[in-house]
């Protein structure tokens, strides 16, 4: 597999990486997804997860994102997020806090447009924990 | 004759204002600087989010019934004008500019017999526009981005905006900034952004072969969530583009100010030396026919 794919990750601040990679797995709205070169070209909505990035067999990068899109042609892969953030950077600590406020958050909501929008960051929250406990399970 | 106590007094505040504003220069350089990098760091984003944006469009306009933002409500009636300004003065004719601009529109949008609603960026273009405008104005955003410009800040407007699409609100938003071209020369911009024009035409024209993509989920949706984050990043570079060219504006205003500052005190000096001078010849004068009165 001599093969690489050029894997972008891009957010509206900065181009955060750019790399030739052997493999990227993007979590897709409809499910994970793995990209190697040669893929065919697709366009896909990411709901928040990990992007892990292959290097022959194993993992060398994990990236959280909070979603956006992913745009994949035969040699490249381009992934759009909102927030990025390195899953070694993640701190259970804050993040379990941050899941407490922002049920908090919920409870208190009047409207429901105030409701949506809590309801969003905390499936965020909760997706950053699920992948904290799935990297310590490793 | 002019007294050498005030001149002295004169030359000394003309000397610490042109301090100041040497001092100012200097900031406006550096933020200027920082906001450049930051405008094109931005830049790669949103050239991907136009190249999946048209791959898209193109996708869904065969299809002909795109979502509301980019085929627009069918109706023209009412408009919102985004005018992005700056919190702070001293910034040349950056504001003025932007205002001026806004008016002609508003003038000329309601010379149409169209409503016009304005959302300002900034207190400065919050208040020129009040003393005409005060009941035109439905939102203003002070202080945006002050440390820092985050992507968040434009979120914010965005949202509004949205909300406001979203309730029928207005059928066509203009943003109206200032684009960056370089320190000494900032172009006034108008750019729609509601309904979305997709600049298909030109990048299809560019790509060699077109791939066809495969969507997931399909094309209306992704796009239902591609359009409200384009508003965003379209926001996003306005205001990093007005935050660029405030910094270019400032520099060349404090620029100006400070060689006026010195061409002041050169004159100021000149005088106070011959004032001085003539005192002293004055003074001589009097000693000599004084003492040839003896």
């Amino acid at each position: 597999m001599a093969d690489k794919v050029e894997f972008e990750l891009v957010s509206p601040e900065k181009l955060l990486k750019s790399l030739p990679v052997d493999m990227v797995v993007v979590p897709g709205t409809e499910g994970d997804f793995g990209v190697l070169a040669g893929h065919s070209p697709l366009i896909s909505t990411l709901r928040p997860g990990v992007i892990d990035v292959y290097e022959g067999d194993r993992i060398v990068d994990r990236v959280f994102v909070a979603g956006g899109f992913a745009e994949v042609t035969e040699a490249r892969c381009t992934v759009l997020a909102e927030e990025a953030v390195a899953l070694a950077d993640l701190d259970r600590a804050a993040v379990d806090k941050q899941i407490k406020d922002l049920s908090e958050d919920l409870d208190d909501s009047k409207s429901d447009a105030e409701r949506a929008a809590a309801e969003a960051k905390l499936a965020v929250a909760r997706a950053k924990l699920d992948a904290l406990t799935q990297s310590s399970a490793h | 004759m002019p007294n050498l106590k005030d001149l002295k007094n004169r030359i000394a505040s003309v000397q610490s204002t042109r301090k100041i504003t040497s001092a100012m220069k200097m900031v406006a350089a550096s933020k200027l600087r920082r906001a450049q990098e930051q405008a094109e760091a931005s830049g790669p984003y949103a050239e991907r989010m136009g190249r999946m944006l048209s791959s898209l469009a193109a996708n869904v306009q065969d299809s002909g019934n795109g979502p509301k933002l980019m085929t627009g409500t069918g109706a023209d009636k009412v408009h919102l004008l985004v005018v992005i300004s700056s919190d702070r003065g001293l910034c040349g004719a950056f504001n003025g500019s932007i205002v001026r601009e806004a008016k002609r529109q508003i003038t000329r949008l309601q010379g149409e017999g169209k409503t016009v609603k304005v959302l300002t960026v900034g207190r400065k273009g919050r208040d020129q526009l009040r003393r005409e405008f005060a009941s035109l104005i439905v939102e203003s955003y002070e202080d945006v981005g002050r440390r820092r410009l985050g992507f968040s800040d434009a979120d914010m407007v965005a949202t509004k905006v949205l909300a406001m699409f979203d309730a029928g609100e207005f059928d066509v938003c203009s943003v109206v900034f200032n684009k960056f071209k370089s320190a000494i020369s900032q172009i006034v911009t108008v750019q729609q952004l509601i309904p979305f024009a997709v600049p298909g035409e030109a990048v299809a024209a560019t790509d060699e072969v077109k791939p066809l993509y495969e969507f997931e989920p399909d094309e209306e949706q992704i796009l239902a969530e591609l359009l409200p984050r384009n508003l965003s990043i379209q926001i996003y570079r306005a205001l990093l583009e007005s935050a660029a060219s405030e910094q270019g504006a400032r520099m060349t205003a404090m620029d100006n100010a400070t060689r006026n500052a010195g061409d002041m005190i050169n004159k100021l000096t000149i005088t106070y030396n011959r004032t001085r001078q003539a005192y002293i010849t004055k003074e001589l004068i009097e000693i000599i026919s004084g003492a040839e009165a003896l």
